[in-house]
């Protein structure tokens, strides 16, 4: 049994754009964030200047319930760079309001997980001043 | 019917360097002038006879060879700048083209994963994202969704490995040979890729060079472009790579069977279907980008690419062999793009028939590849004997 966590750091911050901007003020919050086209309500994420669903530059922030499910995920066990602790656990997480977030599922045994598996986002505030979105097994 | 303007081009001449973890004295630079004069040469060109170039180091090579004016491309490598190249010559904006590429002292510091595979992006690099780990999300929901093993993926790292093994210019050679279970042994890098399933670094150039048909009637056994095709779903690692991701303008092709349009556009150019390839010389970033490939190509159905690669299609002597030099698995890995070339330039190899291990005996028909699932793009080239 070997336990996921979050990562001690450093973290590099996050280059940010133009459209990326409200989501990370968001992060920073503690609300998770993503764009919703208000021509055909689809969801949008990552941060886009058209609805991915129909073209339309009509996209506005809202509030995500912060469930959804594992769609995939992998266990890092060779780390990236030296400033990552093995194993994390990346993983592609299914929000409720039908999007796709890329984030580590952490605070479980790497046993724990399993493609449809229930999750919840927290955040979790890095000694580098960063705040980012991790998933939980619910 | 009027001919394909792509058949009017050959590749006339192909050229690997020494392809090694670690090349003492060169720089990408200096291996990339080596590749192309040994390309060049191989045409029975001189340097002046080139008035097309493509690659990093191309403007040196214009410049010291003082061969300029000429077409020049910034096209990315592989399948996209032998594509390019080709379709300079059919338009008549170059009649000789040089590519070449090489990547020498660019990655010695092995602590960390190599930097092409290190993405940058704010929604990824915070969560220790690399190439393995984008591709093994893909892998994983195959599995999911299909059931597909962690053995059937081993048995395509083994039978690549060992097509490295028996590769006299090889990496990797003599390592082996290796079964599933020495991969299924070796340490987890990104499960469920373990350190056999993935694709190794290392340093090396390599070069091509095409002309159009009538200037090569001379050549020994000049190789013709049948057809290719690219496809790309958005900016690699950056975005989600799920599975399902679709596209507008055809909602049944996606991000999983990413390939499937281009092979679609080669094999329509190239008047073939998939019965007609001979060998199969796809890319290797990782096993399961071979059964993935398979799929999308329409070998078999989407989600019985485990089965297919178990059946002995992709075996020496079997219907249709794989990666036959080791592929980035074993015979070279040179870096961000180098050994993108490299499957076309095996393709090559294989229907000249000079291949020194592995040589698919009569192969009239070879299919190359580049990419994969997990960087959202796919690309694809036939190349054959003779015109379709």
């Amino acid at each position: 049994m070997t336990r996921l966590h979050a990562q001690p750091g450093p973290i590099t911050a996050p280059a940010t754009s133009i459209f990326s901007e409200p989501y990370w003020e968001g992060c920073a919050r503690g609300e998770l964030r993503f764009q919703r086209c208000m021509s055909c309500s689809h969801p949008v994420h990552t941060p886009a200047a058209v609805c991915s669903a129909c073209g339309a530059d009509t996209l506005v922030w809202e509030s995500s319930s912060g469930t959804g499910v594992i769609h995939s995920y992998t266990i890092v066990w060779r780390p990236v760079t030296q400033d990552f602790q093995v194993p994390y656990a990346p993983a592609i997480i299914e929000l409720s309001e039908g999007w796709f977030l890329l984030t580590c599922v952490i605070d479980c045994e790497t046993e724990a997980l399993f493609v449809g598996a229930a999750v919840e986002i927290s955040f979790h505030a890095t000694a580098d001043g960063v705040t980012l979105p991790y998933a939980r097994l619910k | 019917m009027q001919q394909h303007p792509l058949h009017d081009v050959v590749i006339t001449g192909v050229h690997n360097t020494r392809q090694a973890k670690v090349l003492e004295g060169h720089d990408s630079r200096s291996i990339s002038l080596e590749a192309a004069h040994g390309a060049v040469a191989d045409a029975g060109l001189n340097p002046i006879d080139i008035d097309g170039v493509v690659g990093p180091f191309g403007n040196d090579f214009i410049y010291q060879h003082r061969i300029g004016p000429v077409w020049r491309s910034l096209s990315p490598l592989g399948i996209p700048a032998v594509l390019e190249a080709a379709m300079a010559i059919a338009c008549g904006l170059a009649t000789t083209v040089l590519i070449a590429t090489g990547e020498a002292g660019s990655h010695r510091q092995r602590s960390s994963t190599a930097p092409w595979t290190r993405p940058t992006n704010e929604f990824v690099a915070p969560f220790g994202m690399f190439t393995a780990a984008e591709f093994a999300l893909m892998a994983r929901r195959h599995m999911h969704l299909y059931g597909t093993t962690p053995e059937s993926m081993a048995h395509v790292a083994a039978v690549i490995r060992n097509n490295g093994h028996v590769h006299p210019d090889a990496v990797f050679r003599d390592r082996g040979p290796f079964t599933v279970a020495d991969v299924l042994e070796s340490r987890m890098v990104a499960d469920p890729f373990h350190l056999l399933d993935c694709a190794m670094t290392s340093e090396g150039g390599t070069a091509m060079v095409l002309t159009s048909a009538d200037r090569a009637s001379g050549s020994a056994k000049p190789v013709h472009v049948l057809g290719g095709g690219t496809d790309h779903f958005g900016p690699a690692y950056q975005n989600p790579p799920v599975w399902e991701t679709g596209g507008r303008r055809r909602p049944d092709l996606i991000a999983g069977t990413v390939g499937r349009r281009a092979s679609e556009l080669a094999f329509s150019a190239a008047g073939i279907s998939v019965e007609d390839v001979d060998v199969c010389e796809f890319y290797d970033p990782f096993s399961f980008e071979i059964i993935r490939q398979f799929e999308a190509f329409g070998f078999c159905g989407v989600g019985e690419g485990g089965d297919f690669v178990l059946s002995g299609a992709i075996e020496p002597g079997g219907r249709f062999p794989i990666t036959t030099d080791g592929g980035t698995m074993s015979f070279s890995h040179g870096g961000a793009a180098v050994q993108l070339l490299q499957r076309v330039i095996r393709g090559v190899q294989q229907l000249r028939g000079t291949c020194s291990s592995m040589q698919v005996a009569g192969a009239e028909i070879a299919m190359c590849t580049g990419g994969g699932s997990g960087a959202m793009f796919t690309d694809v080239i036939v190349l054959g004997t003779g015109e379709p």
